[in-house]
């Protein structure tokens, strides 16, 4: 993710520590000016991680210090033998699809129409990116209400044509659901994204292409998506990091219920860390998102957006 | 090249439709009673009952709420704003060994998911005795928004041409002055545009508010919403109020600072 910031002003590096001016002066100001924002990097970002690991080593409650009591890798074999997890990782690889299948090109889709000239587009791009502002807290309660199955407005809704559903509060249905408000709260995000990205492809070559003859669904398969590969390459990317830490929604909708029917990884540990004080335990789930994290971010990088590191998203690295 | 654009308009409108009914819903339940709801899910309130909105505004802990997440929100967007543009100003505009490994470690950041980092972070502020303390959240907020802030400054202040910096520099000028006086006035776009990212962030945070406080007086609105939730559970349309009540700021600050949200949220993500 760095290098494609840093790669298109590679070329002109900025002026550097003043020739005139001693050099221990200028370090004294680096050091003044990145010491604060580093301390504080390290104390709460780099530190409490590190922590993480290190506590799921053991059999800790949370309290007296640091724990002692030390297990090896107890809590992993614990925790890779537990059909809790192995649901939450069913899950994460379920919501990861579907955002890919179905929340992504609907983006997708409805960015391409509203780059169309239709009258009043600037008020849909409003509206569809409105939720996105709310919090998951608000999108959370607002949705308990309306999808609960015996008052809510969307068996209103369904019910005239015979299409009710227990959503949330049935463990077949409730993932689903789940998914549902994901995409209410998030599509216009990612429609965004792809809005920028769509504007910085010059009108020359899909012209071009215009011109050769191809038709509108060519120009799209043919040159707009390639194009747009390194916009969509990103929100995959997005949105399996957000999948894999996703709690706010699942707290606030089912707390993972029904019969774990939506439990996450960030759930799980929330639950066994500070409903069970079993931080240990609680902290080899936190390693596990981590490495997820991590690996997926790695590999991401090093296979798939390798190529747009190499010069192809100049314009996107300057946009603004 | 006419085309009807009424396909397209169908598409907005049923897209339109599934994103705002459930917002205009809450607005227009919040004027029944519960009983009006259950009976008449769809139509307007007859009466309109105004009971529920007046109730939340009359009560104290909406109030205290909301400025609650006030103060956290704009502390938190002082100290990750300042502390992210002077790394930023390094960053981008001195040369030294170690540079862009200072760098990369605050990028990486970017890919640490904040519920690895909530377990050992409630240890820590509780050792701290930083729970129940606005400032156990705006410091780790503010620690966690570092890396994208950084990103996005350092991006703009590299912008800025050298020449500027050796003007200032012959005319006398030392880094400091040159950052105070002239980098940050002329950065006021982007540094409006991360403040934004800033405050929606702090606003909408659940997870972190959620394990430092505890007691009532120092809950944020999130907190309440979840809180009256539990409370007022069987009395939808009361809640429909709270929702939307709650829904003003975040909305109302979206229409004032839409450009800025937007143009930072892109930049973050093809930047990230």
């Amino acid at each position: 993710m760095t290098t494609i910031t840093r790669k298109p002003e590679a070329g002109r590096l900025p002026a550097h520590a003043r020739p005139t001016r001693g050099k221990r002066r200028s370090w004294v100001t680096i050091a003044l000016f990145v010491l604060p924002a580093l301390v504080l990097f390290l104390l709460l970002v780099v530190a409490p991680i590190l922590v993480a690991v290190y506590a799921s080593g053991f059999k800790w409650n949370g309290f007296g210090g640091l724990p002692t009591d030390f297990i090896g890798f107890d809590n992993f074999t614990r925790l890779f033998a537990s059909d809790i997890f192995l649901t939450d990782m069913w899950h994460l690889l379920v919501l990861v699809l579907l955002c890919l299948v179905i929340q992504l090109p609907l983006a997708l889709g409805i960015a391409m129409l509203l780059n169309q000239r239709i009258r009043g587009r600037a008020i849909y791009r409003l509206v569809f990116f409105a939720p996105y502002v709310l919090s998951e807290v608000i999108t959370g309660v607002l949705f308990s209400l309306i999808l609960s199955p015996t008052s809510g407005l969307a068996n209103g809704i369904l019910g005239l044509v015979g299409l009710e559903s227990e959503f949330l509060a049935n463990q077949d249905t409730a993932l689903m659901s789940l998914f549902i408000v994901m995409t209410w709260k998030y599509f216009g995000f990612h429609m965004m994204i792809y809005l920028a990205g769509r504007q910085n492809i010059p009108n020359e070559l899909l012209e071009a292409a215009r011109i050769d003859g191809a038709t509108g669904w060519e120009v799209f398969r043919h040159v707009t998506l390639p194009l747009l590969g390194p916009t969509i390459r990103i929100s995959v990317f997005l949105s399996v990091i957000y999948t894999v830490q996703l709690f706010d929604l699942v707290w606030i909708l089912t707390e993972g219920g029904p019969a774990h029917s939506t439990e996450t990884l960030a759930v799980t540990m929330f639950d066994l860390g500070f409903g069970r004080s079993q931080v240990g335990y609680a902290s080899a789930i936190s390693v596990v998102m981590f490495a997820l994290s991590l690996v997926f971010a790695l590999g991401y990088q090093r296979f798939v957006m390798r190529r747009d590191m190499e010069g192809a998203t100049t314009a996107m690295g300057d946009t603004r | 090249m006419k085309r009807t654009t009424l396909p397209l308009h169908a598409i907005a409108w049923i897209v339109g439709a599934f994103i705002l009914i459930p917002i205009v819903y809450a607005l227009i339940g919040g004027f029944k009673d519960t009983s009006q709801l259950s009976t008449n899910p769809f139509g307007l309130p007859s009466p309109w009952q105004t009971g529920n909105y007046t109730e939340v505004l009359a009560a104290g802990s909406f109030w205290r709420q909301m400025w609650n997440s006030t103060f956290i929100a704009v502390l938190t967007t002082v100290v990750t704003v300042s502390l992210s543009a002077m790394a930023a100003f390094v960053f981008a505009r001195f040369a030294f060994r170690g540079r862009e490994l200072l760098f990369t470690l605050f990028t990486a950041g970017l890919m640490f998911p904040f519920a690895v980092a909530i377990l050992p972070i409630f240890v820590m502020l509780r050792t701290l005795g930083l729970i129940d303390n606005a400032w156990g959240v705006i410091l780790v907020q503010s620690a966690f928004g570092l890396p994208l802030t950084i990103i996005i400054l350092r991006g703009f202040f590299r912008s800025i041409p050298g020449e500027i910096e050796e003007a200032a520099t012959l005319d006398g000028c030392s880094s400091f002055a040159f950052f105070w006086r002239i980098l940050l006035p002329m950065a006021r776009p982007a540094m409006a545009t991360v403040s934004v990212l800033a405050i929606v962030g702090s606003w909408n945070n659940f997870m972190l508010p959620l394990v430092v406080f505890s007691d009532e007086s120092s809950w944020t609105l999130p907190l309440g919403i979840q809180q009256f939730q539990g409370q007022y559970s069987s009395d939808t349309s009361r809640i429909l109020a709270y929702l939307v009540l709650a829904m003003v700021p975040a909305l109302g600050f979206y229409a004032v600072a839409e450009r800025h949200l937007i143009g930072g949220l892109t930049a973050g993500a093809t930047k990230g």
